[in-house]
């Protein structure tokens, strides 16, 4: 249940206007006819002012969620591909490849449904920190760009290693801190327009923003092939364009900012399957 | 057309600018209405329908209105405004469309004619800072009393 008397004032209006209402629609999500994906689950209860919540993909036209149901129709499965090259490549001073040290990547599966997590130097770290890590300290190589082609494509392999698990990412203890700073930065309202992510995301899924069907913004489906940039975007790079689509001075990718509030905005789906790498509009 | 309308458009403002235009920081609110024009001039419905649909108006991103039905993607994240001109008289309209905020504390929408009080605000949408001193409202007050002049003409 949304919670906003707004809410409640624009869907009393749209209905009795006759405009489309689109919330969720009933398709499922199996992909290769194979990996059940859980697309719709009971909103966790740190989650108060959600009763369910739903996978993006809920929220797509046939043609787009159709792009995602098959590896061969899935345009970042190429990408994939080009990243399973790069993990067998030894680079750096170390002459090391992924493989030298971790084997097969299917050593992976059930990493990507835990992040991001606080490791053993109290920080929390992203996926695309712990990549940068294995380049820098164990390779001796170059770090990547955090939204860049290698990394995104990296991270697009190992997060399919856990296709189909539930996201289950923890906020007790060391996180605890993290989670919070999440948590407001969410319910702030930045910049000029003055919209935080709840006020779209959490008031207003299932809703028409211009020609966007509204989601409620989950991040399951991370590394996502996104038509409309015909590449894979970083969870940190929605984040960057949605605060500086709100006229704010937005936040870096890969800002301590940025981390706690992927740390918040992953909890919120817990419950949900890792479906990345997925496809948007 | 629409670049007769601009100029007319610029003109009034130029015009409104000697007038007496009320500062964004100087405009009273009584129960969330406005009495006064901002400008100091009557609105230009027909400036104000394109900026239902234009600039920084934009008001269709979120409110759906059949009158404008040639146009594509109406958003329905806030009320729809046919009729707004019946629900609200005049003065509620142009405080709702300066500052939604004082008649509606939790509102979503932005405020068109404030320039004060933002958390991070940014130049236009580049993503960087900018200096407060330097914050424009996000419609001009004659662009304000354009708009009023337009959703006043919502009828039914």
């Amino acid at each position: 249940m949304r919670k906003s008397t707004l809410f409640c004032a624009a869907a009393a209006a749209a209905i009795s206007s006759g405009w489309a209402m689109a919330d969720p629609d009933d398709d499922e999500l199996v992909i290769n006819g194979e990996i059940e994906i859980v697309t719709e689950a009971p909103a966790p209860e740190h989650v108060e002012n959600l009763d369910t919540i739903y996978s993006g993909w809920r929220f797509r036209t046939d043609e787009t969620q159709a792009l995602e149901m098959d590896d061969f129709d899935n345009p970042a499965m190429v990408l994939v591909d080009k990243a399973v090259d790069a993990y067998g490549m030894p680079d750096g001073t170390e002459a090391k490849s992924c493989a030298s040290c971790h084997d097969d990547v299917e050593t992976f599966t059930g990493l990507a449904a835990t992040l991001p997590k606080v490791g053993e130097d109290g920080k929390l770290h992203t996926i695309e920190d712990l990549i940068n890590t294995c380049r820098t300290e164990r390779m001796g190589a170059e770090p990547w760009k955090w939204s860049g082609e290698p990394m995104q494509t990296m991270a697009a392999l190992i997060v399919s290693q856990s296709r189909g698990l539930p996201v289950n990412v923890s906020f007790d203890g060391p996180a605890r801190s993290f989670w919070e700073q999440g948590k407001e930065m969410y319910y702030t309202r930045y910049g000029q327009l003055e919209l935080s992510c709840a006020n779209c995301h959490e008031d207003s899924f299932g809703l028409m923003i211009r020609a966007d069907h509204l989601s409620q913004g989950q991040t399951n489906d991370f590394p996502v092939y996104r038509l409309k940039q015909a590449k894979l975007i970083s969870k940190h790079n929605r984040f960057k364009g949605c605060i500086r689509d709100t006229r704010a001075e937005t936040f870096a990718e890969g800002s301590d900012e940025f981390r706690a509030l992927e740390l918040y905005v992953a909890t919120r789906g817990n419950g949900l399957s890792i479906e990345g790498p997925g496809v948007r509009q | 057309m629409r670049l007769s309308i601009f100029l007319a458009a610029t003109f009034l403002v130029g015009a409104a600018a000697t007038a007496e235009e009320i500062a964004p920081g100087d405009v009273v609110f009584e129960d969330g209405a406005v009495a006064q024009s901002l400008s100091g001039q009557p609105g230009d419905p027909e400036n104000g329908k394109v900026l239902m649909d234009k600039g920084a108006g934009n008001c269709i991103a979120c409110h759906s209105v059949t009158a404008l039905s040639d146009l594509d993607f109406h958003g329905e994240i806030g009320p729809l405004l046919d009729g707004a001109g019946e629900r609200w008289t005049e003065a509620e309209l142009r405080g709702i469309v300066a500052n939604a905020k004082m008649m509606f504390p939790e509102s979503m929408m932005p405020s068109f004619y404030r320039i004060t009080g933002f958390i991070r605000p940014g130049d236009a949408y580049t993503g960087k800072t900018i200096d407060p001193a330097a914050i424009a409202p996000l419609l001009s007050a004659q662009e304000v009393e354009d708009v009023v002049a337009y959703l006043v003409t919502l009828k039914d």
